[in-house]
């Protein structure tokens, strides 16, 4: 599926991905995607290991660029301006872009200044002003009720489901746009699992979202559209619902049914 | 299962193990009659006089505070000149060199310097600076002293900074967060009980040193804060004073190793306890 997919005339596009091509050295990753993503909507990428969703995703806020020889052709558009271009500033895509990975990262620091410190790189706020923007970024990731009384501990004390969640009030913290999730729920049990999928489903209100799954369970119960990635190649792209009862491709067919990948 | 097999390997087991165990205990009792003979013979000495006095002339008795002044201010003043250097160079090669060819390069060197014989640092730090200025200095043993802080201090940040999770820098990054600032305020302070630990082997790598000492600061009978002149040093004076027919020198001698290996023992634990105990704060 080279060709861009027809866009839906009802919803806005967010991010449009046009011809991109990636490269890890001389390897090529991602064989020309076209590719929408709608505002407020999920959008979920599916597909066995190594079929580049996880490549995909780390390009929509620039990630490879921390390592060398990687790098990516094509365009990428958030509000219509193209993110590849040289003269972007990566710190400020990366404030428009947030990422939510597969294992927990708190800084080591307080729960506390784990959700002040991205805030403080961006805005200069007064006490009190913070701890309520740490506060409502704590109630938006659902941990609130958990941690109230301990903002001062460590980060790193919380239970991992706890950590994924502490990760994800930091993202929503300094506002971006967008959220990508690289695999978030695979390093954590069914409970912490739902509660994060309960989370992204609220957070489609002010963000769009993007998420990387090998759980096509998960796939099916958050994400409004999935694009299944084979080999580098997007091979389908449609409402999700679709994609799961009449996938129009074979392989998709294949791969949703568990019958390869 | 094959009841020989799995014989043979447990016995095999136990005779690797024994030969640990019996290894370990070989190791640890020399390092265990070192220590119980340095205080033993140390703690004979170990008067007021030794912390007030200046050290003797032949025969005559003193103490060793010329020469515990000299130690501390040397030491300090190394430790303040080469740690900066090393972290800095450590925190290049960890995290904006870690691919280049260049990191490879000084890694490289920085291993030849981290175990040369630190005689020869004595004798570099002789050429290029006490025989251009003319004299022996405490300045020439502050950079000698200097030069061995830096490796160990390379060694460990570059070490330390490449524990730091990958996945930590990402979402640093991914916040927006600029690269100096995920290096000062999420790298650093990730590996902060590591770096100290690395700067307090260092001192307690240099505070025992001789031979670098004996090309550079020499030695000084007397007090004196006098960086452009001759500064006595422990080591120097065990050295002096355990090779002299002197009794009270010898006893002295005995007193400053025992000082110098108490005190690099209470750094190795508070090295040690802030690298187990303040990792998650």
């Amino acid at each position: 599926m080279n060709q861009m997919p027809e866009l839906k005339p009802d919803l806005r596009e967010k991010i449009g991905i046009r011809a991109l091509k990636f490269f890890y050295g001389e390897n090529l990753a991602l064989k020309s995607i076209n590719l929408p993503l709608y505002r407020n909507k999920v959008t979920a990428f599916i597909g066995p290991s190594g079929c580049g969703k996880s490549t995909l995703l780390r390009v929509l806020n620039r990630m490879y660029e921390l390592y060398p020889n990687q790098r990516a052709e094509g365009e990428v558009l958030l509000d219509g301006a193209n993110i590849l271009d040289a003269g972007q500033d990566l710190n400020l895509l990366r404030a428009r872009v947030g990422m939510v990975f597969q294992k927990p990262t708190p800084f080591p620091m307080t729960i506390y200044d784990n959700i002040a410190f991205g805030i403080r790189l961006y805005e200069k706020l007064p006490k009190s002003e913070m701890d309520d923007r740490v506060e409502k970024a704590l109630k938006g990731a659902a941990l609130w009720n958990e941690v109230s009384d301990k903002l001062n501990v460590s980060g790193l004390s919380l239970s991992g489901g706890q950590q994924q969640r502490l990760c994800i009030a930091r993202t929503v913290a300094i506002r971006p746009e967008v959220i990508l999730f690289d695999e978030p729920c695979s390093a954590l049990d069914p409970i912490s699992t739902a509660k994060i999928e309960e989370l992204i489903d609220e957070l489609t209100e002010d963000y769009t979202i993007a998420i990387v799954t090998h759980n096509m369970q998960q796939a099916a119960r958050v994400s409004a559209f999935t694009a299944f990635m084979y080999l580098g190649e997007l091979v389908e792209f449609e409402e999700t619902s679709k994609v799961f009862t009449s996938p129009r491709e074979k392989r998709t067919q294949d791969y949703v049914t568990g019958r390869f990948g | 299962m094959n009841g020989s097999l799995y014989g043979g390997r447990s016995r095999s087991n136990a005779i690797v193990m024994g030969l640990c165990y019996a290894a370990t205990a070989f190791g640890l009792s020399f390092l265990a009659l070192i220590l119980a003979t340095l205080l033993w013979r140390g703690l004979a000495g170990l008067n007021l006089a030794v912390f007030t006095q200046m050290t003797p002339p032949p025969g005559g008795s003193g103490g060793l505070l010329n020469a515990i002044m000299g130690s501390l201010l040397m030491t300090i003043l190394a430790v303040l000149i080469g740690t900066p250097l090393g972290m800095l160079a450590g925190t290049y090669m960890a995290e904006y060199g870690r691919f280049s060819r260049l990191a490879t390069i000084v890694r490289f060197i920085n291993d030849i310097l981290l175990s040369a014989p630190s005689i020869v640092v004595g004798l570099f730090v002789y050429e290029i600076v006490v025989a251009p200025i003319g004299h022996f200095s405490a300045i020439a043993g502050v950079v000698a002293l200097a030069i061995l802080v830096v490796p160990v201090v390379v060694r460990t940040t570059e070490d330390m900074l490449l524990l730091v999770p990958t996945s930590l820098r990402e979402a640093a990054a991914a916040l927006g967060m600029p690269r100096s600032h995920v290096i000062l305020r999420i790298a650093y302070k990730a590996a902060r009980a590591g770096l100290i630990t690395g700067v307090l082997l260092a001192i307690a790598r240099v505070s025992g040193e001789t031979a670098p000492l004996l090309f550079t600061s020499l030695n000084n009978q007397f007090w004196s804060t006098d960086l452009n002149a001759p500064m006595s040093s422990l080591p120097i004076v065990i050295f002096q004073f355990a090779l002299s027919p002197y009794a009270d020198w010898q006893q002295l001698a005995w007193t400053g190793a025992m000082l110098i290996t108490v005190a690099v023992l209470a750094l190795s634990i508070a090295a040690r306890w802030l690298g187990t105990s303040r990792t998650t704060t």
